[in-house]
C-alpha cells in the first residue's frame, strides 16, 4: 500500500478513492506521539526525533499531553509502580490510539526478566501493543521502521465499517 | 588526619573498634550518635559530607551491616564506619546531623527494612508504599501478583 495519494492524480486533478483510505491516509501520516520516556530507550527516541533522523518528516511530532496524542511510544523499562501510570495515561488518550513498544524492556522485561522483582515483564500485560521494536536500545532507524510498520497497519483499517 | 588519629579521638566512646586491615571503624548502634556528634563538631575531624549509606544483608536476613562513608572537604580525609544490627534492632537516624542521611536512610529502609529512629519521615522512597517485603534481603520471595498484574517467574514458556 503506497501512502501517497499524489501519485494517483488523474488529468483533472481529481483523486477517486474510498473514504476509508482518506481517513487512514490522514491518520497514518499524522502520528502525534506521546512525549514521555522511561529509561535509556527515551534517549534513542529523542535522537530519532532530532534533525538527523527527523521523525517529523513522517508527520510524527511529540505532544506533551495524552489528550492530543495518537501514538504512545513506550520507551524504556516499565516498573510495576509505573505500569499503573502507563495504563492510566493510555486510557486518557483519545481514540484512535496506538502503542509502539520500544526496546527489550517494554517488550518482555529485557535484562530484568530473570531477577527484576519490580519490573513489568512486557508492557502488553497492561495495554494492547500494535508494534514491537526489538533492541536494547533500538537504534533510531529501528524506531523509524516501527513507525512505518504502524503506518502500514493503519492503512489496512476500515474505520467506517464495524470492526469484526 | 589519618585513620588512626581519627580513631584515637573517638576511641573513648564505648563499643568503638578499629579494623586496621580493612581501614574500617566498627561502632555499635548505641554509640553511633556520639560518634556522629564527634565527627560533625570536632574541628580537627570535621566531616562535613556524608557520602553514602549502604545496607548489607549478612546472609541470613537476621543480621545487617550499615556502612557510612564520611568525607571532609576541609581536611580532605575520609573514613568508613560500620554498624552491625539485628533484625529487630533500631538504629539512630543521622538525618538531623547530615541532611543527606534522610533519603539514604529511606532507601535502606525501602530495600533492607532497617528501621531508623528519630528519622523525620521514614517511608519507602522508591517502591510503592503498599509494597510488601524488602526486596534486597536474601530471603525475599518475589510475589506472584502486584495489583492484579502477574509477575511471571517461569521462563519455560518463553523459550
Amino acid at each position: 500500500m503506497d501512502l501517497s495519494l499524489l501519485e494517483r492524480f488523474d488529468k483533472d486533478n481529481v483523486v477517486v478513492e474510498k473514504l476509508d483510505t482518506l481517513i487512514n491516509w490522514s491518520r497514518a501520516n499524522s502520528q502525534w506521539y506521546f512525549q514521555f520516556g522511561l529509561a535509556c530507550c527515551a534517549i534513542e527516541m529523542m535522537a530519532a526525533a532530532a534533525p538527523r533522523h527527523d521523525l517529523e518528516r513522517f508527520g510524527a511530532m511529540p505532544r506533551a499531553s495524552p489528550r492530543q496524542s495518537d501514538v504512545m511510544i513506550v520507551a524504556g523499562t516499565v516498573t510495576l509502580k509505573m505500569a499503573e501510570r502507563v495504563k492510566r495515561l493510555y486510557e486518557q488518550m483519545s481514540d484512535p490510539k496506538y502503542v509502539i513498544s520500544m526496546g527489550s524492556c517494554a517488550n518482555s522485561g529485557g535484562p530484568y526478566w530473570q531477577h527484576g522483582y519490580h519490573v513489568l515483564k512486557g508492557v502488553d500485560l497492561v495495554i494492547p501493543v500494535d508494534v514491537y521494536v526489538p533492541g536494547c536500545p533500538p537504534r533510531p532507524e529501528a524506531l523509524l521502521q516501527g513507525l512505518l510498520e504502524l503506518q502500514k497497519k493503519i492503512m489496512t483499517e476500515t474505520p467506517l465499517r464495524k470492526q469484526a | 588526619m589519618d585513620l588512626n588519629k581519627i580513631f584515637d579521638s573517638i576511641s573513648f566512646i564505648d563499643g568503638v573498634k578499629l579494623n586496621s586491615e580493612a581501614n574500617i571503624i566498627f561502632v555499635t548502634s548505641a554509640s553511633l550518635l556520639a560518634v556522629a556528634d564527634k565527627f560533625k563538631n570536632d574541628v580537627n575531624i570535621d566531616f562535613d559530607f556524608l557520602m553514602c549509606i549502604t545496607a548489607l544483608d549478612n546472609g541470613d536476613s537476621k543480621n545487617f551491616t550499615i556502612a557510612y562513608n564520611f568525607h571532609s572537604n576541609k581536611h580532605n580525609h575520609s573514613v568508613e564506619i560500620r554498624v552491625v544490627v539485628t533484625d529487630d534492632e533500631e538504629v539512630p537516624s543521622l538525618a538531623n546531623i547530615w541532611k543527606t542521611a534522610d533519603w539514604h536512610e529511606r532507601e535502606a529502609y525501602d530495600m533492607m527494612g532497617i528501621k531508623f529512629y528519630g528519622h523525620p519521615d521514614l517511608k519507602r522512597i522508591l517502591l510503592p508504599e503498599d509494597w510488601e517485603g524488602f526486596p534486597l534481603r536474601k530471603d525475599y520471595k518475589v510475589a506472584d501478583y502486584y495489583h492484579g498484574v502477574p509477575i511471571p517467574k517461569d521462563k519455560s514458556y518463553w523459550e
